[in-house]
């Protein structure tokens, strides 16, 4: 039996766009329901306040408000959010749990918290009737500097802790000190490094309605973790899972923030709708979003590297804060991401990693694409060109002499990862990656020619190469449903969500080898609790390598009972038969056999007999669960050129070669890799949340915070390597996340290469040219 | 982010329009292409108790040639202007500059007049009127004046014009002969309000001499801002690289006193008014016909 139809590692064109480019697929904001009323949140307007009073009685006689709920009104429904990700068993670890309230009381702890919500016929009359609500507050001093938060004095985010401290943990490989006795150099700095918010194209939006007659909640939600939010709304308000139905429908991009749980509104809009009878809607305006949806932030680390006079790595010591904003339901996931992935793809037998994490007025922090990853790789990156440079060693060489071999796999790093395992890189070829993207950017001839010819001319035009990997697929599973049905088209239900990955398309190429058909003939449904509610979501670049391997192993059960069934059919053994075509036949006889269609029929017949032993129909449902994440990898290199006098800076050229296993469409993998390029430049030269000392976001619009545009990201060159993963019968890794996370450390290395001679060290991204053009003036 | 209340009126002639405005006392607010406007209204930074909305009034879409100049009706798309073989025969420097205001979609909808009437500092269009000193006809029902562009601009988002006054027509002279003009901005991104630009207009006289050069400068002030200084330093010089650098080093020391933002520190901004008239008279003497000593 062979597999005649290559599916899996063909660029096969998405089956979702028909549905997206013609307007007709479905978001929750398209959703409108008779009789539906409209929300709009007050918020605050204080990073950091004591709240004493919240008077709705004017804004609920406005004409066109149905109600107006405060703290107070929601009664035992008030209950802080749970605790999502429990922080791994780290020998010592400190962790206060502080998560977020539906409504404030008694404290506003960033702005733009909730503190009153509006429902009111019309979202023009909802808005209006904030204007009507009294809120007394007494402003506090905010906690917006890192440092200064846990400085004696400071005022405390949390009463009921002794300090701004949300977390402590330290992770320990080898004998650091040891190390650092042994080193003929250390290279020591302090590197800040800050992101913002996810800019999804769509925001955040929630309907809820409540049929009394099927008593079943229906919700169509924007969550990148549909069956959880199922899961914990039933158990919220005191209805069988099954009695609540959550639908995330196409949704316009996530990125992180959409998977945090239970999003004050989430949790809102759903009681609202049941309380008042009628579909309730709230839609996130862009200026929402700034304040409401969680973003990821800023850390400060210490960071030191010891090494040998030829380069080799002997350890590094990294000591760091971490932002995590005023409430903390994700635990440790993005710090302890920053620390493990600052190893990057090294031999460092030696590691020492100590953090803080603490408590901030100022939005939540939670995962965003990349999820900490970024500023891990940024010290290590730059710790790596700065003991080049004095070692007098090349950038490319220094990353080189200390790559892992592919016989050090699986390599055991001694320190936990995110999701309590052990840090364990399954496999990985990390030289070939360098030599290729080298290669590619030409980057001996630039150094060595073009660079100082082009210097001559007065241009400066820097060059820049960094590694990284990323642990991708965590846990704990993913489920799939595959059914053959009489028309011969195949359903494929799995519980994830979906944002634009292109799961329609890559789920269906793994079950349509499997069963010999179309891509296009086999109809994926993603998102939606009545379809498939065992799951946990999209996160962690984990669709392909998670559900993905769900679907491969459904499948292969599919296919199963289809060679069985049709073996009985067509008298003939299974090992003789094929599946092509949407048909089993006998090899040799393609004309022959029978439709996918019709044996479905067959197992599932009206009348006759169904075979002791056998189950009904061409279905089958399987899980998956790896027994730990699987290790991507890449290597980043560009051409930037800088114009000195301006402090402008225009991105020549960019080139990824990027490990993500097994290769399953590899135009949607060049989509991920361009649309993570894209973050990371966002990231690492316009993008920033600035914050004044009173905590006020000054930048919350997209006037203000620069996203790149399609005129500020190149092309990138991405060329595929695979070196396929032992952890799932895909041999996938993750991709999602990838292109966003090095491009930080890549732009510094590049930019700082461009300047080179004016002994200009950037220890600190974002940059914008007012920065850059800072930190040329200041005296050296 | 939706508006507060609102009424609307959409005449059909600017005397409809006046009066509209005449009889709200300064309570209305003309509503021309409506890309300033509408964001400031959705973010109830602007609650006008009512808008006129001039997009129905044709007889203020024009470009016209004349012996005069060029005039331009206070409606004009931006996007008509940019492709107006009459604009660039007749003002270069605001052919030059039109690309650069924002992105196609916006300039297909954002008037010429409205611009210059919302008086954004860091909008190109009025420092492109100041350096072409143009002339500014403004109706009210009472009657018809015209403002020159340097007594227009009044500051951060304020000009001459009264509440019931309605910026009809942009008039621009010919350009004398030997004269050359440039136009350059530093954004962040492509399409964004200028961090620092500059519109420049050099007139050589027969000797080659500077006759006349008028600089003028966006985005370091709460208005378009004339370099006198810089421009007295060119006056009467044969053009070199040296004049040109003392012209750019006044126009940075003397002409200016930049704002900083979380976009550019003042003495960023500073640096790039030396480095953009530097380049951009450069460019413009160049057109003029100059021959320059010296690399700039």
């Amino acid at each position: 039996m062979t597999h005649t139809q290559r599916q899996i590692g063909e660029s096969v064109r998405r089956n979702e766009d028909a549905r997206l480019l013609t307007g007709r697929a479905l978001f929750v904001d398209d959703v409108r329901l008779d009789g539906m009323l409209h929300v709009a949140f007050l918020r605050s307007q204080h990073a950091h306040a004591r709240l004493s009073s919240v008077d709705a009685s004017a804004a609920r006689t406005r004409p066109g408000v149905v109600a107006v709920y405060t703290a107070s009104d929601l009664g035992d429904y008030w209950r802080p959010g749970p605790l999502l990700v429990p922080p791994p068993p780290i020998a010592g670890l400190v962790f206060n749990t502080c998560t977020q309230v539906p409504l404030a009381k008694d404290k506003l702890r960033h702005v733009g918290e909730p503190i009153a919500m509006v429902v009111a016929e019309s979202r023009y009359v909802a808005e209006d009737a904030l204007d009507d609500i009294v809120v007394e507050a007494e402003p506090l001093p905010a906690v917006v500097d890192l440092e200064a938060a846990l400085a004696a004095g400071t005022p405390r985010v949390h009463d009921q802790l002794p300090s701004n401290l949300a977390a402590h943990a330290v992770q320990r490989k080898g004998d650091y000190a040891r190390a650092r006795a042994q080193a003929h150099t250390v290279i020591a700095r302090r590197f800040r490094y800050d992101r913002g918010v996810s800019a999804a194209i769509e925001n955040r939006a929630v309907v809820a309605q409540w049929d009394p007659h099927a008593e079943e909640l229906t919700v169509w939600d924007t969550t990148q973790a549909p069956i959880p939010i199922r899961n914990g709304l039933a158990q919220l308000l005191g209805l069988l899972e099954s009695q609540v139905r959550v639908v995330a429908p196409f949704v316009g991009g996530g990125f992180g923030p959409k998977i945090m749980m239970y999003y004050p509104e989430e949790v809102l809009i759903p009681w609202a709708a049941m309380r008042l009878g009628r579909p309730v809607k709230w839609t996130e305006d862009r200026q929402e979003n700034f304040f409401a949806t969680t973003q990821e932030r800023g850390q400060i680390h210490d960071a030191e590297l010891a090494v040998t006079k030829d380069g080799t790595i002997l350890g590094v010591r990294d000591v760091f804060l971490h932002d995590t904003g005023a409430y903390d339901p994700y635990g440790l996931t993005v710090p302890i991401n920053s620390q493990c992935t600052l190893l990057g793809p090294y031999d460092i037998p030696n590691y020492e990693s100590e953090f803080t994490a603490v408590f901030t007025n100022k939005t939540i922090v939670t995962p965003v694409r990349g999820a900490g990853r970024q500023h891990g790789v940024f010290v290590i990156e730059r710790l790596l060109d700065f003991a080049a440079k004095e070692l007098r060693i090349d950038r490319a060489e220094i990353r080189r002499r200390n790559l892992l071999r592919p016989e050090q796999f699986p390599f055991d790093n001694q320190i936990l990862f995110q999701d309590s395992a052990p840090l364990t890189y399954d496999s990985g070829d990390y030289e070939p990656a360098l030599d290729t993207a080298l290669e590619v950017i030409d980057y001996k001839r630039f150094v060595g020619e073009e660079q100082p010819r082009l210097r001559a001319a007065g241009r400066h035009v820097g060059i820049g190469v960094v590694c990284y990997v990323e642990g991708t697929g965590i846990g704990p599973y993913e489920g799939a449903r595959v059914t053959v049905e009489p028309s011969g088209r195949v359903r494929l239900a799995t519980g994830v969500g979906t944002q634009g990955q292109g799961h329609f398309t890559v789920f269906a190429q793994i079950v349509a080898e499997a069963l010999g058909v179309e891509v296009s003939d086999v109809h994926v449904i993603t998102g939606d609790t009545r379809e498939f509610h065992w799951g946990t979501g999209t996160f962690a670049s984990r669709g392909a390598v998670v559900a993905g391997s769900a679907c491969h192993a459904a499948a292969a059960r599919v296919r199963e009972k289809i060679l069985e069934l049709a073996s009985h059919e067509l008298e003939a053994a299974q090992a003789d038969l094929v599946l092509e075509g949407g048909r089993v036949h006998v090899r040799g006889d393609p004309t022959g056999g029978i439709a996918l269609g019709a044996l479905a029929l067959k197992a599932n017949p009206l009348r006759g007999a169904v075979r002791p032993g056998t189950e009904p129909g061409l279905e089958a449902t399987a899980y998956f669960g790896p027994d730990r994440g699987s290790t991507a990898s890449g290597v980043h290199a560009m051409l930037v050129e800088v114009d000195p006098e301006t402090a402008q800076v225009e991105i020549k050229r960019y080139v990824v070669v990027h490990d993500c296993g097994r290769v399953i469409n590899p135009m949607i993998v060049e989509g991920q890799i361009q649309g993570g390029v894209a973050h990371g430049i966002g990231n690492a030269f316009y993008e920033q949340l600035v914050y004044d000392d009173e905590g006020q976001l000054l930048n919350a619009s997209f006037m203000d915070y620069l996203l790149p545009t399609a005129t500020d990201v190149p092309n990138v060159e991405t060329i595929h390597r695979e070196t396929l993963s032992p952890l799932n019968p895909l041999g996938a890794k993750g991709v999602g996340e990838a292109g966003a996370i090095p491009t930080g450390a890549l732009f510094a290395q590049a930019v700082e290469d461009a300047l080179a001679g004016s002994g200009l060290e950037i220890l600190e991204i974002p940059l914008s040219p007012t920065r850059l053009f800072e930190l040329m003036e200041r005296p050296r | 982010m939706k508006p507060a209340a609102f009424e609307y009126f959409a005449p059909a002639t600017v005397d409809q329009a006046l009066a509209l405005l005449a009889a709200h006392g300064g309570e209305a607010k003309p509503l021309a292409g409506g890309q300033s406007l509408i964001p400031a209204m959705n973010f109830r930074l602007a609650r006008p108790r009512a808008l006129v909305d001039l997009n129905r009034i044709a007889e203020l879409s024009y470009i016209r040639s004349a012996k005069g100049g060029t005039t331009i009706g206070a409606m004009t798309r931006q996007r008509a202007v940019e492709q107006s073989d009459v604009v660039t025969r007749g003002a270069p420097l605001l052919a030059e500059a039109m690309p650069a205001i924002a992105h196609p979609q916006i300039r297909n909808r954002g008037t010429i007049g409205g611009s210059l009437a919302h008086a954004d500092p860091s909008a190109e269009l009025p420092a492109v009127m100041l350096a072409l000193d143009a002339a500014f006809r403004a109706r009210s029902v009472t009657g018809e004046r015209t403002i020159p562009a340097s007594e227009f601009f009044k500051g951060m988002l304020e000009t001459a014009l009264a509440p019931d006054e309605l910026l009809v027509e942009i008039g621009l002279r010919p350009m004398p002969d030997r004269s050359g003009t440039a136009f350059l901005e530093v954004a962040r991104r492509h399409g964004d309000y200028a961090l620092v630009g500059i519109a420049v207009v050099v007139t050589l006289d027969g000797q080659g001499r500077c006759k006349a050069a008028r600089i003028a400068l966006l985005s370091v002030g709460d208005g378009p801002v004339l370099a006198v200084e810089a421009g007295k330093t060119l006056t009467g010089q044969v053009p070199s690289a040296e004049m040109v650098r003392a012209a750019a080093d006044a126009a940075a020391t003397r002409d200016v006193d930049p704002p900083s933002d979380i976009h550019a520190s003042a003495a960023y901004r500073r640096r790039l008014v030396a480095v953009l008239t530097r380049r951009a008279l450069g460019r413009a003497f160049e057109r003029a016909g100059a021959t320059q000593r010296g690399r700039s």
